[in-house]
């Protein structure tokens, strides 16, 4: 993971289309492969009792090889906060999902690695969908700034939350060193709180 | 003006407006365990950063703790690392640890409010989803992912957007043989698993005011799996009482000024909400799920849609228009942040004593927490269900993740008391989940498959 982010304002790649609401963290990474002290290898294990339970797993297709747009649909991401879910897809090359709608610690999480997360309607997610399943190697761009997303013959307009957008436009989409720029106000902070206060 | 909790905790906690338009809000208490924080102290030590607050973070080991023993190593080595990185990266930063064997070891959510830790008016972060559990009490309580563990670690802030407010309001009274999962189960039925994405849950009515402070946490706790981030119960007596005299609850004089402070921090009665939804709490009956989702439940007595989800019909094996009552169980698991603590292992007692379980179900009680455990043996309630045929286990998460020994084998199909029926959530891909309340889990143990625990009920004194 970087450790100086940078602006990011276009991803394009090809897609790799999961379809099916409520896919959960547990899902995206079982729990056994969170018994680790690092998040290193985790790419491995995306979606690994799916995979292994449908051998035409989208995850298992040669023909998504290399892909680095997921395409899902809605509420991606719910469940379990375990960051170890976008570690495992940033890790594998995911440099944007594009979805109906997603859970909200997995797109804060997504967030903080780089990844952004596209919401947009469910025709608009079918129809990418069933582009990418019949065009494998169709080039999918999407600007951060508009939300404006083309692929093949088909363009279309998302949405990321304004906070996000903007901290992906100005590279400060991970957040640390904006909390300790001004430490003061922190501390400032904390000594009105009447339980810090000691009542 | 009349405001909010969740405005009034948000606004106290708020230090600035971000360069990106987020709030960066303090986090007055920050609760960390071995799963989500090794990569985080690690982030740290590569930039250099210090543990700002160490004295406002504190830390026990529960995902990964076998409940047969506790003694270490760990037979597990990656567990094993897993304790030793956490026991170390205390050490250094001062932060203070209730390891395995330690008297007040347990879920951090349990052990949170066990304490006195979790106050009404404060933010707390915890890198565990279940976290808006601490709601119960009048806190603001965030589920948080690694990295932000490392900005609370670092800052003890968090960089957010603040929620919209739901006011949800539960009126009346609660039948016979339902309990404060039901309710939940009910909401999420209702609302939808995705129907929160963008809320803060306000639970409240007369129903919500009715519970004990165990129950609203049962409560608050799956507010996430109905895709609320958040979800608290304004503090009132029975918080204050709840938390007077526990070890890290203010002291003497202090207390009466706290008290002073949470009713103020209350939502004013006249606030306004972005919406409002209410349940008649008759209408809620013995709730189970079905499905591969905890919104995918019916009452006990109820068939399963004509039309449900197929995904979840056929991992499940179940039938359109089939019941869930009389499913034949082969685990029954009675624990968890969300039912793990001494109310719960009573309402389960009170089931159980005098019956036995089925011969082909294993069946494990694991207290939520160490001091859990022991208030229940003070009661006899352990010998209750050892005589039962029970297994009686120290405290952890257990069979509620798949992170441990306690773990499901094959398409078993389990009554659990636990939050999540997500595929493989229980230690086996084909892992079968049906959530219910403790007492439901009780009843299902006993009879060998899911029963109405009223007709169990029923036999007993009330």
């Amino acid at each position: 993971m970087s450790h100086q982010p940078s602006a990011i304002s276009h991803v394009e790649g090809r897609g790799l289309p999961l379809r099916g609401a409520d896919i959960d963290t547990d899902r995206i990474m079982p729990a056994r492969f969170l018994v680790a002290v690092s998040f290193e290898g985790l790419e491995r294990h995306l979606f690994e009792d799916d995979r292994r339970a449908d051998a035409t797993h989208p995850f298992n297709d040669p023909r998504y090889t290399g892909a680095s747009i997921l395409i899902v649909n809605a509420n991606f991401g719910c469940g379990s906060s375990r960051e170890h879910a976008p570690q495992g897809l940033v890790r594998a090359g995911f440099r944007a999902v594009i979805g109906e709608s997603f859970s909200e610690i997995f797109q804060g999480n997504a967030a903080v690695l780089g990844l952004p997360c596209f919401a947009t309607d469910h025709a608009n997610v079918e129809g990418l969908q069933a582009l990418v399943e019949s065009t494998p190697g169709v080039t999918i761009s999407a600007d951060v700034a508009s939300g404006a997303i083309a692929a093949g013959p088909l363009t279309m307009t998302a949405s990321l939350p304004a906070a996000l957008r903007d901290a992906f436009l100005s590279g400060q989409w991970n957040p640390t060193a904006m909390l300790l720029d001004r430490f003061d106000e922190v501390r400032a902070v904390a000594d009105r709180l009447p339980y810090i206060r000691g009542f | 003006m009349p405001d909010t909790l969740f405005h009034k905790v948000w606004n106290a906690h708020a230090v600035r407006r971000l360069p990106s338009g987020q709030t960066q809000l303090f986090v007055g208490l920050h609760l960390i365990h071995e799963v989500t924080t090794p990569q985080a102290f690690d982030m740290l030590r590569q930039h250099g950063w210090r543990v700002a607050f160490p004295e406002r973070t504190f830390a026990t080991v529960d995902h990964i703790v076998p409940t047969t023993s506790q003694r270490r190593p760990f037979l597990d080595v990656m567990a094993e690392e897993m304790a030793s990185s956490l026991e170390r990266n205390c050490r250094d930063a001062g932060i203070p640890l209730w390891a395995e064997g330690s008297d007040n070891q347990g879920i951090v959510h349990v052990i949170g409010p066990e304490l006195g830790l979790t106050q009404p008016g404060m933010t707390i972060a915890c890198g565990d989803s279940h976290t808006s559990t601490h709601g119960a009490l009048g806190a603001i309580a965030f589920g948080i992912g690694t990295s932000q563990v490392r900005d609370v670690l670092a800052s003890q802030c968090l960089a957010l957007d603040p929620l919209r407010v739901r006011r949800i309001e539960v009126n009346g009274q609660l039948g016979r043989g339902v309990f404060a999962k039901d309710v939940i189960l009910t909401i999420i039925r209702r609302l939808g698993v995705q129907g929160g994405v963008g809320y803060a849950y306000e639970y409240g009515g007369s129903t919500v005011d009715a519970m004990s402070v165990d129950e609203r946490m049962t409560v608050c706790n799956m507010s996430i799996e109905g895709g609320a981030r958040i979800g608290y119960v304004n503090p009132d007596e029975k918080t204050y009482a709840f938390l007077r005299g526990r070890p890290f609850a203010p002291q003497g004089d202090a207390f009466d000024r706290a008290v002073a402070w949470w009713r103020q921090i209350a939502s004013d009665r006249d606030a306004s909400y972005d919406d409002r939804v209410s349940f008649d709490a008759a209408t809620i009956e013995p709730t189970v799920t079905w499905g591969i989702n905890p919104g995918q439940s019916v009452a006990v007595t109820e068939p399963i849609g004509a039309a449900p989800d197929d995904e979840a019909l056929a991992f499940m094996g179940f039938r359109p228009g089939a019941r869930v009552q009389g499913t034949r169980i082969d685990v029954a698991f009675i624990g968890s942040c969300t039912n793990g603590r001494l109310s719960d292992l009573e309402e389960a007692a009170r089931v159980v004593r005098g019956h036995h379980v089925a011969k082909h179900v294993k069946a494990l009680i694991v207290p939520g927490s160490q001091a859990v455990r022991r208030a229940a043996e003070a009661r006899g309630l352990d010998a209750i269900f050892t005589d039962a045929g029970f297994e009686w286990r120290g405290a952890g998460c257990s069979m509620c993740l798949g992170m441990n020994p306690d773990k499901l084998e094959g398409q078993q199909i389990s009554a659990s008391s636990s939050n999540r029926n997500f595929k493989g959530r229980q230690g086996s891909p084909t892992g079968r989940t049906l959530l219910m309340s403790p007492a439901m889990v009780a009843a299902a143990a006993i009879a060998g498959e899911v029963v109405d625990v009223r007709e169990m009920l029923d036999a007993v004194p009330a």
